[in-house]
């Protein structure tokens, strides 16, 4: 059973109609097959005109699918031989973030991923993607284990944010960031950062200051979630909506203020509809980053990493 | 203890009653409550002379107390203004306009350099006044200035840090500040200088998650409120009470992540001594 978002209502519709047409054709052995074939060009083309304009809020809706592919589904289908690595050998092994040595088409790397869970179960036990932390520090440790062994870093982003407890601030949560952002930074190989849902502040950029950041067409990454913003600014959750706009947080918008490399688009209907497609376009397209970035030597990869981020929101040249 | 405010003060009132005295020359202690005189509340470094509170300080403070005559304010880097065309329930681009007429800053962070009890320094200070003292392009440009002209002098980095947390209102361009003000601290470190990172009430968000947090010396004044999330957003996720002086500095010095929590009056010559201890290595 496909879990429909609101805006999705009239496309369900068709598409139980149809599953219905199927279940009584195969009952009954009545050729339905045209109207079936008519039905599916009208789900089809809505599935089209709805997901060719929409909203950021919308988007929003889709980049948190409870269907979408996650970070372990991507760390399945692009990673062979993974080797999970736990731990931040100071405290604990945080769920939240899942790393591990693996190859990549044939090439040794470091995978990283921030996993939120599909279902009650494996949400609770990954803390919905909320990373205490235990997940920073794990995640630079393995970062600066990479650099030691020339690994380059592939690291998948899904996540609402940095988890806010009373434990992980008294653990310093913001250190834990603040390295990983360095570590992110300093590292003397290669790293390809895919949003592939949420990217969620703070704890998302801990992950991805990398060399090539690339966003899925209905992801979204922003500085704080609408409701939050929509909460603090207009001081009613309620204004969600309003904040997603105002917030440019999806990848067109990141792109066009280049502040991501590359969009890469999805199935129609979004990544939850074609997992299979999806997961082959990802490795795709850090099949064609990579190369280039393994060309460099480490000082000049890390003097261009900077500079991109020191480019960033500046004050074009006149 | 204070003479004026304890003894004089409630005398004038008797004697004038209450609505007659200038309001401006005294200010009430939001923590203990007691009237404290102007002058001796600007001799104390804004401290309550009575219980040793620490009120908020401006950024133009911060400079004045910290560098000797109050150093050279140095002009930051324009950003692009306005850059997503936000609005909320107002434009951005008027809080902006709003929050320089009122502050007469250009935006959330003044950078000087100059001599810190003869030592030199760049010392940049952030402006909670200024819009929460948030973090946008302009913060995370200044901040980046200020490092780099600690290059070029040799001198130490001090960041006095106050601030919400993020611009809102820049969108991923102020999250995209946090990656960029960690490059600041690398340079002045790679140069060998120390950076200092005075963290003063409150300083939360994507500034303690960021540069604020990787000072060679991490320094907090008493009670300032440290953290990366917030209190309230931390209370509805995990539905408890919060612990007694949660966030707090001493919270964070117990917790083993600040070098030290120092009282103002104590700040300029701690500061001067530490990157003199750092820096010069024979002092004979
Ligand atoms: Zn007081």
């Amino acid at each position: 059973m496909r879990h429909f978002l609101d805006f999705e209502k009239s496309i369900a519709e068709l598409e139980s109609k149809i599953d219905e047409l199927r279940r009584m054709s195969e009952a009954d052995g009545i050729n339905i097959a045209e109207e079936v074939a008519r039905l599916t060009e009208k789900a089809d083309r809505q599935l089209r005109t709805t997901y060719a304009r929409l909203s950021p809020w919308q988007k929003a809706q889709v980049a948190r699918h409870p269907e979408r592919p996650r970070a372990t589904d991507y760390l399945a289908a692009l990673i062979t031989e993974f080797t999970p690595l736990a731990g931040d050998r100071a405290c604990a092994d945080d769920a939240a973030v899942l790393g591990g040595l693996g190859r990549f088409r044939g090439r040794a790397v470091l995978a990283i991923g921030t996993e939120r869970g599909n279902d009650t179960e494996s949400r609770v036990r990954h803390n919905f993607g909320m990373s205490r932390p235990e997940g920073y520090r794990k995640a630079r440790r393995l970062i600066e284990l990479a650099g030691r062994f020339g690994l380059p870093v592939l690291t998948f982003v899904d996540t609402s944010g940095a988890f806010p407890g009373i434990e992980a601030e008294a653990r310093g949560q913001a250190e834990a960031i603040a390295r990983a952002i360095e570590a992110c930074l300093e590292a003397p190989v290669p790293i390809i950062a895919t949003i592939i849902g949420e990217g969620g502040s703070g704890g998302a950029i801990a992950l991805a200051a990398g060399d090539v950041v690339l966003m899925l067409e209905h992801a979204i990454y922003s500085v704080i979630s609408p409701e939050g913003c929509a909460s603090i600014l207009w001081r009613d959750a309620g204004e969600a909506q309003a904040a997603a706009e105002a917030l440019k947080l999806t990848a067109d918008d990141l792109k066009r203020l280049e502040l991501i490399d590359q969009v890469i688009a999805e199935p129609l209907g979004g990544a939850h509809r074609d997992r299979e497609s999806v997961l082959l376009a990802v490795a795709e397209a850090i099949a064609e980053a990579l190369p280039p970035l393994l060309a460099l030597e480490p000082v000049a990869l890390k003097a261009r990493r900077r500079e991109k981020f020191l480019a960033m929101g500046r004050l074009a040249p006149v | 203890m204070n003479w004026l405010s304890e003894y004089v003060r409630p005398k004038i009132r008797t004697l004038l009653g209450r609505r007659e005295i200038p309001d401006h020359l005294w200010h009430q202690c939001p923590s203990c409550q007691q009237m404290i005189f102007e002058r001796d509340l600007e001799r104390g470094l804004k401290v309550c002379p009575h219980c040793g509170h620490h009120m908020r300080a401006s950024a133009a403070e911060r400079l004045a107390w910290t560098l000797d005559d109050g150093g050279t304010r140095i002009e930051l880097p324009k950003v692009p203004a306005d850059p997503l065309r936000f609005r909320d329930t107002k434009r951005y681009a008027d809080r902006l306009k709003e929050a320089r007429e009122k502050t007469h800053l250009p935006d959330a962070l003044l950078v000087a350099h100059g001599t810190i009890a003869g030592h030199k320094a760049v010392v940049a200070a952030m402006a909670f006044e200024f819009m929460g003292g948030s973090m946008g392009a302009a913060v995370g440009e200044g901040i980046l200035a200020a490092a780099q002209l600690a290059v070029l002098q040799a001198a130490p980095l001090i960041v006095y840090t106050a601030s919400g947390g993020a611009r809102m209102q820049e969108g991923a361009i102020s999250l995209m500040q946090m990656p960029r003000t960690v490059i600041a601290t690398r340079l002045v470190k790679e140069a060998g200088l120390p950076f200092i990172s005075v963290l003063t009430d409150p300083t939360t968000g994507g500034v303690t998650a960021s540069f604020a947090m990787l000072g060679d010396i991490q320094i907090a004044e008493p009670g300032a409120l440290i953290g990366f999330a917030g209190a309230r957003v931390i209370e509805q996720t995990v539905r408890e009470k919060l612990p007694e002086g949660f966030q707090r500095a001493e919270y964070l010095l117990a917790h083993g992540i600040l070098d030290a929590v120092v009282p103002r009056p104590e700040m300029k010559a701690t500061l001067a001594r530490l990157i003199s201890l750092l820096t010069l290595k024979d002092a004979a």
